[in-house]
C-alpha cells in the first residue's frame, strides 16, 4: 500500500528560502539545498520548491535552483514557480527535477497541461490549484490568489485530470494560514471525483490537522511550510503520531 | 567504475549523483567501446518502452548489452523501465524486449481490483524481500521505496521474483536472473533505502 506522504514547502526568491526559516544546526538557514537536505534526513517524501523571485530571467534562476537542488537531494523534488511553457518544464526537468507544478498558466491556457503530459508523462505534471468558496460555490483563483476567476473548482480539476495532470495540488484560501486545519470536506470530494492524487495544503497547524486531512480529507499528501520550518511540528514526531493514529506511513 | 548507459531517454544525473554520494564511480556514456568495456552496466530509463527499444535494437549497441550481460555476464541493473527492457513484451508497446529474464510488462488496470488505485503508481510504497542475494545485503526490517510507473512487471518464474509491491495487486518490485537485475522503483530518489541497494550494486 502507498504512504501517505508528508511535503515541506519551501518559498524561495533570488536563491534564498523565505519565510525568516529559523533552524538551529543549519550552516545557512536561508540556502535551499541545507534545508532541503535536512528535510529529506528527517524523513520528508517529497519537497516542493516554489520560486517567487519576479525577474525577466525567471527562467535562469529556476533551472539553477532544480540543478543545486538535485545534486544534493535523494528524495523527489518539484518545482514550481514561473513555469508557463513546454521549454521552461523541460529545462527544469532537465535540471534533475522530478516534478514541476503549474498553476495560472494553466488556468490561462489549459492546452498547456496536455502539451506537458504529452511530452514529459502525467507523472511529472503537477497542477497547482488555489481556490476561495464563495456563497457556496469554490472558486478558483490566480497570481497567488489575487485574481477571482469564473472557474469553478471541481470541474477545472476535473478537466486538468482528463487534459494529463499527474496530480493536484489544492490550497484553500480560506484555510491558508489560519492553522485550523485543511478544506477536509472538498479534499474528500475532489478525492472521490478523481483518480490522480491529491495533496492537501493551506491550514495546517498541529498534528491532529494532518491525521485528518489523511482520514477525513482523503488526501494522498499534505504540504505544509511555516509549520515545519519554525519547528512547530518535527517530521519525524509527525510520522510516529501518524502511525500510531493508522496512517500509512513512511518511517526513516 | 559502473557504466551508465545513455541511450537518449530521461535524465541521468540523479544517478550519477547518488554513487558519487556513496564514493561509487560512474560514467555517463552512449559509446559503444566504452559499454564493451564495462565492468558493471547500469540500464536507466523514463519513457515509453517502444521508443527505447527502438534506439537499442536499432543499432549496434543491442548485440554489444547481449554479450555483456549473457556471454560476459557482468553485473547488469535495469532501473523503471530499464527494468522492463529486460522482459520479453510490454504492453505498452509493439517491440520485443531484450528478453533477459522470462517476465512480461503489463498495464494496471484499475477497473479489475477490489481495491481503488490510482494509476500511475506514484510515491512510497513497501517491498517485500523475496529472495536473500547480495543486492538486497543490509536491508532494513521494513523497506519502501519511490515508485512512478503505469506498468508493471510479471515474471513467469518464482525464481526470478527478488521483491514484490502491493498496487491493486501483487507485482515483481525488484526481478533477478543470475548477474541481471530490474528495480522498478528509483532507488536513487529513495533515501537511505535505495542509497543502501546501490552500495550493494557498487560491490557486487
Amino acid at each position: 500500500m502507498l504512504s501517505k506522504r508528508i511535503i515541506p514547502c519551501l518559498d524561495i526568491k533570488d536563491g534564498r528560502t523565505v519565510k525568516g526559516v529559523n533552524f538551529v544546526g543549519l550552516r545557512d538557514a536561508g540556502d535551499p539545498v541545507e534545508l532541503a537536505k535536512l528535510y529529506a534526513e528527517e524523513g520528508a517524501d517529497e519537497l516542493v520548491l516554489l520560486d517567487i523571485t519576479a525577474t525577466h530571467e525567471k527562467r535562469k534562476t529556476v533551472v539553477e535552483l532544480a540543478t543545486k537542488v538535485a545534486e544534493q537531494l535523494n528524495i523527489p523534488f518539484t518545482i514550481g514557480g514561473g513555469i508557463s511553457s513546454v521549454d521552461d518544464a523541460h529545462a527544469v526537468l532537465n535540471a534533475g527535477a522530478d516534478k514541476i507544478s503549474i498553476n495560472s498558466a494553466a488556468v490561462k491556457n489549459p492546452d498547456l497541461i496536455n502539451q506537458l503530459s504529452d511530452k514529459f508523462g502525467s507523472q511529472c505534471v503537477v497542477v497547482a490549484v488555489d481556490a476561495k468558496q464563495i456563497d457556496g460555490t469554490w472558486f478558483v483563483h490566480l497570481n497567488g490568489g489575487r485574481i477571482k476567476t469564473d472557474l469553478e473548482l471541481f470541474s477545472w480539476v476535473l478537466e486538468a485530470e482528463k487534459r494529463g495532470a499527474g496530480e493536484i495540488l489544492f490550497t484553500s484560501m480560506d484555510h491558508d494560514g489560519t492553522k485550523a486545519g485543511f478544506a477536509d470536506e472538498a479534499l474528500a470530494k475532489m478525492s472521490s471525483l478523481l483518480n490522480i492524487p491529491i495533496i492537501a495544503s493551506g491550514g495546517a497547524g498541529n498534528m491532529e490537522h494532518i491525521r485528518n486531512t489523511f482520514i477525513n480529507g482523503k488526501s494522498d499528501a499534505a504540504l505544509a511550510a511555516s509549520i515545519f520550518h519554525f519547528k512547530e511540528i518535527a517530521i519525524p514526531e509527525l510520522k510516529k503520531y501518524l502511525k500510531e493514529q493508522g496512517v500509512n506511513v513512511r518511517i526513516v | 567504475m559502473i557504466t551508465i548507459v545513455d541511450y537518449g531517454m530521461g535524465n541521468l544525473g540523479s544517478i550519477h549523483n547518488m554513487f558519487k554520494k556513496i564514493g561509487a564511480e560512474t560514467e555517463i556514456t552512449s559509446d559503444l567501446d566504452k559499454i564493451s568495456k564495462a565492468k558493471k552496466i547500469l540500464l536507466p530509463g523514463v519513457g515509453a518502452f517502444d521508443a527505447a527499444m527502438k534506439i537499442i535494437a536499432g543499432s549496434e549497441l543491442i548485440h554489444v548489452l547481449n554479450d555483456k550481460a549473457l556471454k560476459e555476464k557482468i553485473p547488469v541493473l535495469g532501473i523503471c523501465l530499464g527494468m522492463q527492457l529486460l522482459t520479453n513484451h510490454s504492453d505498452e508497446g509493439e517491440l520485443k524486449g531484450l528478453g533477459w529474464i522470462d517476465a512480461e510488462t503489463l498495464k494496471f488496470k484499475p477497473e479489475n481490483y477490489t481495491e481503488k488505485i490510482r494509476v500511475p503508481h506514484m510515491g512510497w510504497n513497501l517491498v517485500k524481500i523475496e529472495k536473500e542475494t547480495l543486492l538486497t545485503k543490509n536491508f532494513f526490517p521494513e523497506n519502501r521505496f519511490y515508485f512512478v510507473h503505469s506498468y508493471y512487471v510479471k515474471c513467469k518464474h518464482e525464481k526470478n521474483k527478488l521483491m514484490t509491491t502491493h498496487h491493486g495487486l501483487d507485482f515483481d518490485s525488484a526481478i533477478i536472473n543470475d548477474n541481471i537485475f530490474g528495480a522498478q522503483f528509483h532507488p536513487e530518489k529513495s533515501h537511505k533505502f535505495g542509497m543502501q541497494l546501490f552500495k550493494n550494486f557498487s560491490s557486487l
